[in-house]
């Protein structure tokens, strides 16, 4: 399983890379194996507020669709457009292709998160 | 085994295998919209005695259409071989099996079809009175009552569409019931991790929260896996039974009296009532509310999706609740009940699918009582006859005895040859037969759910029978063969992420994009 | 004996012996005895097909065969011949949902076509495969529209769309945290909506609208002019449904010329019989923007594994079955056949006819209101531009009008207070289609003089 050191992730199956007080998010390389080919991503416009635990992000592939939720508290401040035309960079990699940014309004709020070796623990105990 | 490569060339000839090559020309591929052709004749409009006003309508420019709608132009022979080529391109129940799980795919008696073709059903308008409509009112109420003889329920609703529409219907007349109860909080319902995919959908757009119950190992329900959520917030559960693996929820009284116990209420999902007509009946169970899906008990056809009807049968204490108007007896008539002050409202525009109905009236009477059990018992008949047949060639994960329908799941076959549940379906068209329901339910992995129906010979199922044995042959033999399969139809396996990426969903569409 | 039951004796004696029981009430014994049947269902016994069809055939006779002036949503029409025999080929009757495109080409193309056909009348690029009516259309496309808008809960309706409409829209979304306020016509208006009127609603309901629901022509069969309400509810971040009898919209502005995000409808006037009420099927198209909300089936175009074009269903993903309690609608079937007759009722007009039918409509309906208002001096509740009906005020009481024409065999119209009974009783809407002849109006007119005098 392809799982960056570098990255914090969630239960469900998202990766953030904290880059000072904003949080880039994508999902992981586990998540889009699950899910197939990805079809299309919607993402939320930059400046929408997002508590933690909000859908943010919906993903479909031909026949499933899964939401992403916002892994901390804060403000949409990038997303990455590329996903409207060419979904499928998230299938060829899923750690270079991130879905949007947050300006978190409370970092403490990553101590929730996983790291790698735990993120890698979940995963192995779910299957 | 010569009959049966002869039965093979038949059948495909017969719903046009190998179309695209030869029995159909590739014009013939072409939409009505591409085979336009400037100046064809269209339809012409009746000319006598044609009503013309004094002074034309005044109409404002601006309510006025000014691009005229881009229809195809075509004449009527045109059109007749269009479509009459497009059928050919389409299977159906007349051409052959269609063990199509949960899905019911029997037999659709023709003379149901020239009964809803009489005219005078058909040019009865909804808003006619209640004495202009007698005959259609009759049979609205005579059906009703056949309905509640078969399921033990009290009365009902023909408005719902589909069986969908009717889950949704039952969920709201739950809602309703709890509102008078002053229970408002019981927005828990639990749903098995078995059922049909509607059913929490339904739930929740009623608004409530859904809670999944894990099946046991042997694929049915504990009434101790309901424990935790027996208090006042339970609104109910929502069952199939028997359930989508084809297995009887033997354990239905002590469900139904935890259910009850705590103030809840409990749904059946009509999806499998061929499996217990004339046997069992939903009411004499413990349920509450539920739906059935005329198009698969009662005979009606799918139409490619729909129109279907999926009526919502009650208990005596919930009757207050069904949408209005209510079918009703009045001194001797059948009438049209508006006066409904509990009722949910209109879950349909004006009365259901009448024309589907008239045809599920045709089938009652023609069937009978004796008809309707006896449909039951071959049904579970010949299930259980392919699943004694078949369960030594695939995994059977939960044995038999089934009732009208069961599963087998492809996962040793794909683990020893890489050959999934899908390339089965595929191989299964190849040879002319409609595939099972494949990956239903979700619990069981490379699942392919098994209806034969009743309507189906003993030579019908052999066939098939053989046809699975031989691709699992292939599938050790050649699985390269397997999975390139099917060559022979109008189309190959087609390209589902190109179709989802880019949609092109009407030909306006097409036109609008850079090839 | 039933015909449609295979299995002989024989049949029935090998199939247990090789199941390994030995009678059919073995494969019952799982179900509980206290729920078990003893004794038989309570009807009557199976019957002979010619018997059944005499019992059916006296109820169709029981029903009223009257000469319709009734509207409010079902219409009588002319139906081409070809529309019936080209549905009614059983290869399309007694198929399923396609899920096989293999052995589907056939309906999937035809929806796709239906979709075609949906788009080109609404001019509205994206179409599904149809839902159950136009009545439940409506409310998906209310779902639509509050969905596209982050926490919006409100929906603005017109006073002077369908009653029944109001009443399934109360059905869909009372249990839920929506809002559905109505706006309402003033006396003055003539049974239409004002902009100025909806101007302030869509003001009050700020950024909790999702969009606002018209319907024309409306419930008293005339139309509403929305000439700038695109405008004005786009510019509130709000989206506009523009519901229409899709007949009119060979002669009529398109719900795209009205700057309409989702357009819907029922197909009963597009070659299906009133038949009750049903089957009809509802239609919805709506603009790029919304492709990915579309509830219910949708048939894509793409290519096969040798590169050859082909049809599919596609955008499942938000399909009830796979997102299961996360769904947004929990349709999962569509009206396929009733739209096959609708599109080859369409295919049939093509565009000239459907322009042509259209405008007969407004014609046919125009000569009768002459005759009835202008004639006989009946007052005209909708003075103003119709389509295929109108409402008159009648002076007299409904037994004393409605007496001639039950003599004669015509049903007259509808009396909206029927379908809604906050509404004045004397109300009656009256269709006339391309279907009514000269002579036929006449009929009309004389029985309606008669109730006058």
């Amino acid at each position: 399983m392809n799982l960056p050191e570098n990255l914090k992730y969630t239960k469900s199956h998202e990766w953030i890379r904290v880059e000072g007080d904003t949080a880039v998010i994508g999902i992981t390389d586990y998540a889009q194996e699950s899910l197939g080919d990805i079809v299309y991503v919607e993402i939320p416009e930059a400046g929408t507020e997002l508590t933690k635990g909000d859908e943010a992000v919906n993903i479909e592939s031909v026949k499933v669709a899964e939401a992403v939720y916002a892994p901390v508290t804060g403000t949409v401040k990038d997303v990455n457009g590329d996903l409207e035309d060419s979904p499928e960079l998230i299938n060829k990699d899923a750690y270079a292709a991130f879905i949007y940014s947050i300006a978190m309004s409370d970092p403490s709020e990553l101590g929730d998160l996983m790291d790698a070796a735990a993120y890698k623990a979940f995963v192995d105990a779910q299957d | 085994m010569k009959t049966h490569v002869n039965q093979d060339a038949n059948q495909k000839a017969a719903a046009g295998f190998s179309g695209s090559s030869e029995i159909l020309p590739a014009a013939e591929s072409r939409t009505s919209f591409e085979a336009s052709r400037a100046g064809a004749p269209g339809y012409r409009f009746p000319d006598a005695d044609r009503p013309r006003p004094v002074s034309p309508p005044a109409i404002p420019a601006a309510l006025i259409r000014r691009d005229p709608a881009a229809l195809p132009e075509l004449g009527e022979v045109e059109i007749v071989r269009h479509y009459t080529a497009l059928s050919r391109k389409n299977y159906g129940v007349d051409l052959g099996f269609y063990p199509l799980g949960s899905c019911t795919m029997k037999y659709n008696p023709k003379l149901n079809e020239d009964a809803a073709a009489l005219p005078g059903f058909n040019l009865l308008h909804p808003l006619q009175s209640d004495t202009d409509a007698e005959g259609t009112l009759e049979l609205s109420g005579r059906l009703m009552e056949g309905l509640c003889a078969v399921t033990g329920m009290a009365w009902g609703t023909l408005q719902p569409m589909a069986g969908a529409h009717g889950e949704f219907v039952g969920m709201k007349i739950f809602r309703a019931a709890f509102r008078a109860r002053g229970e408002e909080k019981r927005r828990r319902l639990l749903v098995p991790d078995s059922s049909h995919g509607t059913n929490p959908a339904s739930a929740h757009l009623a608004g409530f929260e859904v809670i999944t119950l894990p099946s046991g190992p042997d694929g049915l329900l504990t009434p101790e896996s309901l424990n935790p959520y027996l208090d006042d917030e339970l609104a109910g559960i929502m069952l199939t039974n028997p359930n989508t693996l084809g297995l009887f929820e033997n354990r239905i009284l002590e469900i139904a009296e935890k259910i009850h116990g705590a103030g809840g209420l409990l749904y059946y999902d009509g999806a499998n009532l061929n499996a217990v007509m004339g046997r069992a009946r939903p009411g004499d169970m413990g349920f509450d509310v539920m739906h059935m899906n005329l198009h698969k008990t009662f005979a009606t056809p799918h139409g490619g999706g729909g129109p279907g009807a999926g009526p919502v049968l009650v208990g005596e204490s919930l009757i207050p609740y069904l949408p209005f108007p209510v079918i009703a007896r009045k001194e001797g008539a059948w009438i049209r009940d508006w006066n409904r002050p509990e009722s949910i409202g209109k879950a349909s525009g004006w009365y259901g699918n009448t024309g589907v109905l008239i045809r599920a009236f045709a089938y009652l009477l023609s069937m009978g009582s004796d008809g309707l059990k006896r449909a039951t018992d071959l049904a579970v008949l010949n299930a259980n006859y392919l699943l004694s047949l078949l369960k030594g060639d695939y995994d059977a994960p939960f044995g038999g005895p089934c009732k009208h329908e069961f599963v087998l799941s492809a996962k040793s076959l794909k683990d020893a040859t890489g050959i999934t549940a899908m390339d089965i379906a595929k191989g299964l068209i190849e040879h002319g037969i409609h595939p099972p329901t494949v990956y239903f339910p979700l619990i069981v992995q490379e699942c392919l759910m098994i209806e034969p129906t009743e309507t189906e010979t003993r030579e019908s199922l052999d066939r098939f029978v053989s046809v699975m044995k031989k691709l699992r042959n292939l599938a050790e033999s050649n699985p390269e063969e397997l999975h390139a399969m099917p060559r022979e139809c109008a189309v190959g396996r087609v390209d589902e992420v190109k179709a989802a990426r880019n949609p092109v969903l009407s030909h306006m569409m097409k036109m609008k994009r850079p090839e | 004996m039933i015909p449609y039951l295979p299995h002989s004796e024989a049949d029935i004696s090998a199939m247990l012996e090789r199941i390994g029981v030995s009678d059919i009430d073995d494969l019952f014994a799982d179900i509980p005895a206290s729920v078990r049947l003893s004794g038989p269902l309570n009807l009557p016994e199976s019957m002979a097909e010619a018997d059944v069809f005499r019992i059916l055939d006296d109820l169709s006779r029981r029903n009223a065969a009257k000469l319709l002036f009734l509207g409010a949503g079902q219409y009588d029409h002319v139906i081409p011949s070809v529309v019936n025999h080209l549905t009614g080929r059983s290869e399309f009757v007694t198929a399923y949902t396609p899920y096989q495109p293999e052995i589907s080409q056939g309906i999937l193309q035809a929806l796709f076509e239906f979709q075609s056909s949906i788009a080109a009348i609404t001019g509205l690029p994206v179409s599904n495969a149809s839902l159950y009516d136009g009545f439940t259309a409506a409310a998906e496309a209310c779902a639509m529209v509050l969905n596209a808008r982050r926490k919006s809960r409100i929906v603005l309706i017109a006073g002077t769309i369908h009653p029944f409409t109001k009443s399934v829209l109360q059905t869909y979304f009372g249990d839920l945290d929506v809002e559905i306020l109505e706006i309402s016509e003033r006396p003055e208006s003539r049974g239409r909506i004002e902009k100025a009127v909806l101007a302030e609603a869509v003001e009050t309901a700020g950024e909790e609208l999702a969009g606002v629901l018209v319907q024309t022509p409306n419930i008293y069969g005339a139309l509403e002019d929305l000439s700038g309400w695109a405008e004005m509810i786009h510019a509130a971040g709000a989206r506009l449904i523009v519901s229409a009898n899709p007949l009119s919209l060979g002669a009529l502005a398109s719900p795209a010329e009205w700057g309409a995000d989702i357009a819907v409808g029922d197909t009963q006037p597009l070659g299906l019989p009133p038949c009750f009420g049903g089957p009809s099927a509802g239609y919805i198209a709506c603009t790029e923007e919304l492709m990915r909300r579309m509830p219910g089936r949708i048939v894509g175009e793409t290519l096969d594994s040798e590169g050859r074009r082909a049809f599919v269903l596609t955008l499942q993903a938000r399909e009830q079955h796979i997102k299961r309690e996360r769904a947004t609608s929990n349709i999962c079937s569509n009206q396929s056949l009733a739209a096959l007759a609708n599109t080859i009722y369409l295919a049939a007009v093509g565009p000239k006819g459907f322009a042509e039918v259209s405008r007969r409509n407004i014609e046919a309906a125009g000569a009768l209101r002459e005759k009835l208002v202008g004639g006989l001096g009946l007052e005209d509740y909708t003075a103003g531009a119709v389509f295929n009906e109108f409402t008159l005020r009648i002076p007299v009481p409904r037994e004393v009008w409605e007496a001639p024409f039950e003599a004669a065999g015509i049903a007259s119209g509808v009396w909206l207070a029927d379908l809604d009974s906050s509404l004045p009783p004397d109300l009656l809407t009256i269709a006339v289609t391309e279907k009514r002849t000269a002579s036929e109006l006449e009929r009309y007119t004389a029985c309606a003089r008669e109730a006058l005098k």
